[in-house]
C-alpha cells in the first residue's frame, strides 16, 4: 500500500517507477523505490544477469576552470593527477581531520573540467564545503541537470550495447565515454555500486523515462529487471562497499574504513594528510572489519557487537546476505579484536549472537 | 485512505498488529497476514517458541526477520503452544509466498476462546489496513 508522502522530492523516473508497481519510501528526502517485486529476486537478477536502478537522487558538483585540480588535489586524498580525461576514481571530501565530508567519485573530463558524484544525503553539504574552500574556482551544483540511472549485472555491457550510439563494451573499469543512448546525450560510466560490472548513465532528466524504458525493453531477452534501493544497498554489502552514515561518516578516516587504496600520501599535503600519515606510521586504534554470523539472526546497523565478551562497538550495516544465503555486517573494532577467524557476537534484541571476524569482500564477481 | 491489494480470507479473524488466527473448535492455527508479509518484503527467519509454552493474549512471541526489517509477532489469543511450523526454519520464504496456509506459523490450545470475540472481522481488519495499518 502506498503512502502519500508530502514534501519529498520526486526523480523524473517517479511516474514509471510507481506505474512499475514499486514500493517506495523516503531516502534522504527523496521519494525512491526500496523494491520492485522483491529485494532477494533484485539482488540475484543483478548477479546472474542484470538490473537497472534509478538513482537520480545521487548529487552532481561540477568543478572547472583554473585551480580546479588543485582545489581537489587539496580536498581528497586520491591522486587526481593521475587520472586521465574519460578515467573516474572512487575518493573522499575530507575533513582537516581526515574524516568524511563524503565519498564520491571523481570524473575527470579534460585537464580542468572536473564532474563529481555525490550522496544525495550530503549533497548540499559538500557543494559548501568545496565552494568554502575553492577560492577563484568554478563550483556549480548540477545535481537538477541529471538523472542518473544504474544498469548493473554480467549483461549490463550487451544490454547497454543495444540502445548506445557508441560501443560500450570496450570502455574499462572506472572509465567513461561522453556519447548518447538513442540519440539523448549520456555520460556512460563503467562503475557502479554493486559489485558487478555495469555502467552507470548520466542524462538529462528529460530523456530519463525514454531510455529507463529503451534499456528495460532492450534488456527483456537477457532477464533484466528494475531494481530497488533494497537490492542496491544488499549488493553493495556484499561487495563491501561503505554506505555513507552508516559505515563512515565525520568521526572515521578512510584508513580506519579499510579504505587506504584511495589514500596517495605520496601527492603531496592535502587536507588530512599529517593526520593519515601518522595513522599510517603509526596503525589505526580501529578498523572497519567485516563478521558473518553462525547462529540465526540478521545484525542490524546499531546492535552493539563484542568482541572477547566484552562491548566493543557497534554493527554499522547488516543484512542477510542473498547470495551467500547467511548473515553478514560490518563494524569497528578496536585493532586488538580485528583479525580474520576471530569470535564476535552481535547482541540481538537482547540475545547474543556468535559470529567470525570473515576477509571482505563477502562476494567477488568471478573474474 | 487507500483500496488495499492484499487478500483478507472471511474465516479469519485478526489483530491490529497483522496476525491472523484461524479457530477450530479449541484450536486456534496463527499466522501473518497477506498485507503484512507484503510491508515486510523477503522474509528470512522466523524466530517462534518452544512447543508447550504459556501465551497470554498480546504478548510477544517471537520475531519474524525479512531482509529490509524485523517485526514482533504478538499472540492473538491467550493459549499452549501446541506446534510450531517447522518448515519455515528452512522454507521462510512460504510466509511470503502463501501466507494464510503453508506460511502458517503456530498452533495454539486456546484457553480464553472468549478473547475471540474482541478480535477484528475481515471488514474490520481491511479497514484498519486502508486507513493505514498503525
Amino acid at each position: 500500500m502506498q503512502q502519500e508522502a508530502p514534501g519529498l522530492r520526486k526523480t523524473p523516473l517517479n511516474e514509471v517507477i510507481r506505474q512499475a508497481g514499486a514500493k517506495l519510501v523516503d531516502f534522504a528526502g527523496w521519494e525512491m523505490p526500496v523494491q520492485f517485486r522483491s529485494v532477494i529476486e533484485e539482488h540475484l537478477a543483478v548477479r546472474s544477469r542484470a538490473g537497472l536502478f534509478d538513482v537520480s537522487h545521487m548529487g552532481e558538483i561540477r568543478v572547472e576552470g583554473r585551480g580546479a585540480l588543485e582545489l581537489l588535489q587539496k580536498l581528497t586524498p586520491n591522486d587526481v593527477g593521475k587520472l586521465v580525461p574519460g578515467q573516474a576514481h572512487y575518493t573522499a571530501l575530507l575533513t582537516p581531520q581526515a574524516t568524511f565530508v563524503d565519498d564520491i567519485l571523481v570524473y575527470r573530463r579534460d585537464e580542468q573540467r572536473f564532474l563529481l558524484c555525490v550522496n544525495a544525503s550530503n549533497a548540499q553539504k559538500d557543494f559548501s564545503y568545496i565552494r568554502e574552500n575553492a577560492g577563484a574556482v568554478r563550483v556549480e551544483d548540477a545535481s537538477s541537470e541529471y538523472a542518473q540511472l544504474a544498469l548493473q549485472g554480467p549483461r549490463a555491457a550487451a544490454i547497454l550495447g543495444r540502445v548506445a550510439d557508441q560501443k560500450v563494451e570496450a570502455i574499462p573499469g572506472y572509465h567513461f565515454i561522453e556519447g548518447s543512448v538513442r540519440g539523448a546525450p549520456a555520460l556512460l560510466s563503467r562503475t557502479g555500486y554493486t559489485g558487478e560490472d555495469g555502467f552507470e548513465i548520466y542524462l538529462a532528466p528529460q530523456h530519463a523515462a525514454e531510455i529507463w524504458l529503451a534499456l528495460l525493453r532492450a534488456g527483456e531477452e537477457d532477464g533484466l529487471i528494475p531494481c530497488g534501493l533494497g537490492a542496491r544497498d544488499t549488493l553493495r554489502l556484499e561487495a563491501r562497499m561503505p554506505l555513507y552514515g552508516n559505515d563512515i561518516d565525520e568521526t572515521v578516516t578512510p584508513l580506519e574504513a579499510g579504505l587506504g587504496f584511495m589514500v596517495h600520501l605520496e601527492k603531496g599535503d592535502f587536507l588530512g594528510s599529517a593526520i593519515l600519515r601518522r595513522q599510517k606510521e603509526q596503525g589505526v586504534e580501529k578498523k572497519l572489519m567485516g563478521f558473518e554470523l553462525t547462529d540465526r539472526g540478521i545484525p542490524r546497523h546499531g546492535y552493539p557487537l563484542r568482541a572477547a565478551g566484552r562491548e566493543v562497538g557497534c554493527v554499522t550495516s547488516g543484512t542477510y546476505s542473498p547470495s551467500l544465503k547467511k548473515s553478514i555486517g560490518l563494524g569497528y573494532l578496536p585493532v586488538a579484536s580485528a583479525r580474520i577467524g576471530e569470535r564476535i557476537e552481535v547482541v540481538i534484541r537482547g540475545s547474543a549472537v556468535s559470529g567470525q571476524i570473515v576477509k571482505t569482500p563477502f562476494y567477488k564477481r568471478p573474474s | 485512505m487507500t483500496e488495499s491489494k492484499a487478500a483478507f480470507p472471511g474465516n479469519l479473524r485478526y489483530t491490529k498488529e497483522h496476525e491472523w488466527v484461524k479457530v477450530e473448535g479449541a484450536v486456534g492455527t496463527v499466522g501473518i497476514t497477506d498485507y503484512a508479509q507484503s510491508e515486510l518484503g523477503d522474509v528470512v527467519f522466523v524466530d517462534l517458541p518452544e512447543k508447550g509454552r504459556a501465551l497470554v493474549a498480546g504478548e510477544e512471541l517471537g520475531t519474524i526477520e525479512s531482509v529490509k526489517a524485523v517485526s514482533e509477532i504478538y499472540a492473538p489469543l491467550s493459549g499452549e503452544v501446541l506446534e510450531i511450523n517447522e518448515s519455515l526454519r528452512n522454507h521462510p520464504e512460504k510466509v511470503n509466498g502463501d501466507p494464510y496456509g503453508e506460511g502458517w506459523l503456530l498452533r495454539v490450545r486456546i484457553t480464553q476462546p472468549s478473547e475471540a470475540e474482541k478480535l477484528l472481522s475481515p471488514e474490520g481488519y481491511r479497514s484498519h489496513v486502508e486507513e493505514g495499518g498503525h
